[in-house]
């Protein structure tokens, strides 16, 4: 529905501009929750603001429902923005706000009415609608925010860090409530953030930015599970990396040797390398401690760090020294206690590791 | 020293001034508009509300009959007239102008400040002159006008209610020009965009994002034309050639020619009520955007 082609933006000119995007590419389909994922400065922003319109591409075409939108203004666009700074006007109640964009449609009154009034029950505003914006908290404005882009009932509705100012227990709950609004309104939610977790909870499909080129688009499960390069498996979630000699390969499947000796398969991926040295992805979580000749690597535990929930071995392997993190479940049965300077035992989950473009 | 009296202490300096400059001043004109002219200047220490009197009205010398001062009316109307399309104007020129300056980068703001306070760091007096060389008969426009052979006749501007609408225009632009661009250059300019987004043409996004958020600014520039466009007196002296009398002319013909200070001291006095009654217009303007920010 959306088909962002071979865009780029610079801004600037000459020799000093500066590329914030380099030739993206990206389709969003309808009904769809897209995550816009990555570092600050990567250019997130920068891509939602030439959908919205604020800014024009300075190659490539963008498309809504197949009509190119190049010559069309920002309000001439079914597309509306939650913005950073929630941009709320401060001479407006609450209503008055969330009424705008119809208002300015030529809607007669009293839709207007019920439409505000529809979209802060949606919202949970309903009593606070006479207020001013200064005189609400900044969940609370982040709602009417909220409201007031989806009043018009856009096709699309763009979300920039829309969570990033609230507080760890308002941000999870609004991560729910938009969950909910996006599957009741059925509007296709383009949605940024730099926080991976939150991308991963939220998102049908997510597109993984860095320097201003999308690096890798899939689900959330095949983002973690598969991340086409190291900066992909290392900005989503912890990654062990490990270097290891390709020696056979079928399909996606690779047979490895690793530093220290012992052969494991692994995921090929987006590869096209059947043989050579290669970097192996292994996530923190599927490798568990055994005894010291029963896995595929050996190595020093350094560090014990308890979290609660579970518990993370640091581990330096035996004659190379890489740092290996291993991540385990902290359950009643507890295994076999471990102590700081043991040597131990690595044992791989079998095909857990994803080999990683150069 | 105790609390209170320190606080007598630190105010007594500006106490001070305040009485010499304002208050001691004003006494002594809100005195001398009841007395009775000296027949060579200055007064005499008679009551009198003659020159009250005489700021509406005038008694005919022959017939002893009473009317109204149209001469005085006349010169009121005309500044107050003036002032107000002077403030008019200024704002027409100067909003698109503080609007422009506001959206420039940051780094080219100043310089474009710089270039609208220039003239009004100089002489008045030079500004005028400069105005009139402009626009009189054998003046820059006239003479382009006849070249181009665009007319025959030079057009009269100078020594016309138009040239000194021009000419104080010219010469208190920028102070319309500092508040308003004060005020947008606080605008948080994503409330402009978020009003497109929300389909907001450019005109509706002005009339109804920007231009209320900068009405401070709009309503302390207005004040700050008006007021000084009332008392002005060089401005319309150059340009007005003494035939188109305003306030301040009026008020200096009677200090000077015509010797009739009480006169002189009840027209200031008046002035000063027309400007407070103004103030408060203003003020009742300014504080309804007060509210509206909550
Ligand atoms: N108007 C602009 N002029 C110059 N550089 C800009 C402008 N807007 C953004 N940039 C640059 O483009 C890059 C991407 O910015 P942005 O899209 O805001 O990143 P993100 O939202 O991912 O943090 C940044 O390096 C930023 O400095
Ligand atoms: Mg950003």
């Amino acid at each position: 529905m959306i088909e962002i082609d071979t865009v780029s933006k610079l801004f600037g000119a000459g020799d000093s501009a500066f590329r914030a995007l380099d030739r993206v590419s990206v389709t969003i389909k309808e009904n769809e929750f897209f995550t816009l994922l990555g570092p600050s400065g990567c250019g997130k922003t920068t891509l939602l603001r030439l959908i919205a319109g604020f800014e024009g591409p300075t190659s490539g075409k963008i498309l809504l429902d197949g009509q190119d939108l190049a010559d069309k203004p920002p309000y001439r666009r079914p597309v509306n923005t939650v913005f950073q700074s929630y941009a709320l006007f401060p001479h407006m109640t609450v209503a008055e706000n969330v009424g705008f964009g119809l208002t300015m449609l030529g809607k007669p009154k009293s839709e207007v009415a019920a439409t505000v009034s529809e979209m802060l029950a949606l919202v949970r505003m309903t009593n606070l609608a006479d207020r001013k914006t200064s005189q609400i908290s900044g969940g609370q404005q982040q709602r009417v925010a909220l409201a007031r882009a989806l009043a018009p009932r856009p096709k699309v509705l763009l979300l920039d860090e829309p969570l990033s100012a609230l507080d760890f227990k308002l941000r999870k709950e609004m991560q729910l409530e938009l969950k909910r609004l996006q599957s009741e309104t059925g509007i296709t939610f383009v949605f940024v953030t730099h926080d991976q977790e939150e991308a991963l909870t939220m998102s049908d499909r997510i597109a993984v930015m860095s320097g201003g080129t999308i690096r890798q688009i899939g689900g959330p499960r095949e983002i973690y599970d598969q991340p086409s390069e190291r900066f992909v498996a290392d900005f989503i979630g912890d990654t062990n990396f490990l270097s290891a000699e390709m020696i056979a390969r079928t399909g996606d499947s690779a047979q490895l040797r690793l530093g220290q000796g012992a052969e494991v398969t692994a995921r090929a991926g987006q590869v096209d390398k059947t043989s050579g040295a290669v970097t192996l992805a292994i996530r923190p979580e599927h490798a568990r401690l055994v005894a010291l000749d029963a896995g595929q690597l050996t190595g020093t535990l350094d560090d014990i760090v308890y979290f609660g929930t579970d518990t993370h071995y640091h581990i330096t392997l035996d004659g190379i020294g890489t740092r290996f993190v291993l991540r385990r479940q902290n359950s009643p049965d507890e295994m076999r206690p471990v102590q700081q300077g043991e040597r131990v035992g690595i044992a791989l989950a079998s095909s857990a590791g994803q080999v990683l473009k150069d | 020293m105790s609390p209170s009296r320190t606080r007598f202490a630190l105010l007594a300096p500006a106490m001070v001034i305040l009485f010499f400059a304002a208050a001691g001043p004003l006494v002594i004109v809100l005195v001398y508009s009841f007395l009775i002219p000296g027949d060579y200047g200055g007064v005499v220490w008679d009551f009198s509300t003659d020159a009250w009197f005489g700021v509406v009205a005038e008694r005919d010398f022959f017939t002893d009959q009473l009317s109204w001062a149209d001469a005085h009316l006349s010169v009121f109307w005309r500044s107050i007239k003036l002032s107000l399309m002077t403030s008019v104007l200024s704002l027409v020129i100067g909003f698109p102008t503080a609007y422009f300056i506001a959206t420039r980068p940051k780094g080219s703001r100043d310089v474009w400040m710089l270039l609208i306070m220039i003239p009004f760091w100089t002489n008045l007096l030079i500004r005028t002159f400069a105005i009139m060389e402009l626009i009189r008969n054998e003046g820059t426009i006239n003479t382009v006008l006849i070249a181009m052979g665009l007319v025959t006749q030079p057009i009269q501007m100078l020594y016309t209610e138009f040239s000194m609408l021009v000419g104080m225009t010219y010469v208190y632009l920028p102070l319309m020009i500092l508040p308003i661009y004060a005020s947008m250059e606080r605008l948080d300019f994503s409330l402009v965009e978020a009003g497109y987004d929300l389909y907001a043409t450019r005109w509706q996004v002005l009339r109804r994002v920007i231009f209320p958020l900068v009405k401070p600014g709009v309503v302390a520039g207005s004040i700050l034309v008006f007021v000084p466009c009332l008392g002005a007196y060089v401005t319309p002296r150059v340009l007005g050639g003494g035939k188109q009398l305003m306030l301040g002319n009026l008020i200096e013909l009677q200090f000077g020619q015509l010797r009739n200070w009480p006169l002189g001291a009840a027209l200031s006095l008046t002035l000063l009520v027309i400007v407070m009654i103004a103030l408060i217009f203003y003020v009742r303007a300014a504080g309804n955007e007060g509210n509206a920010h909550g």
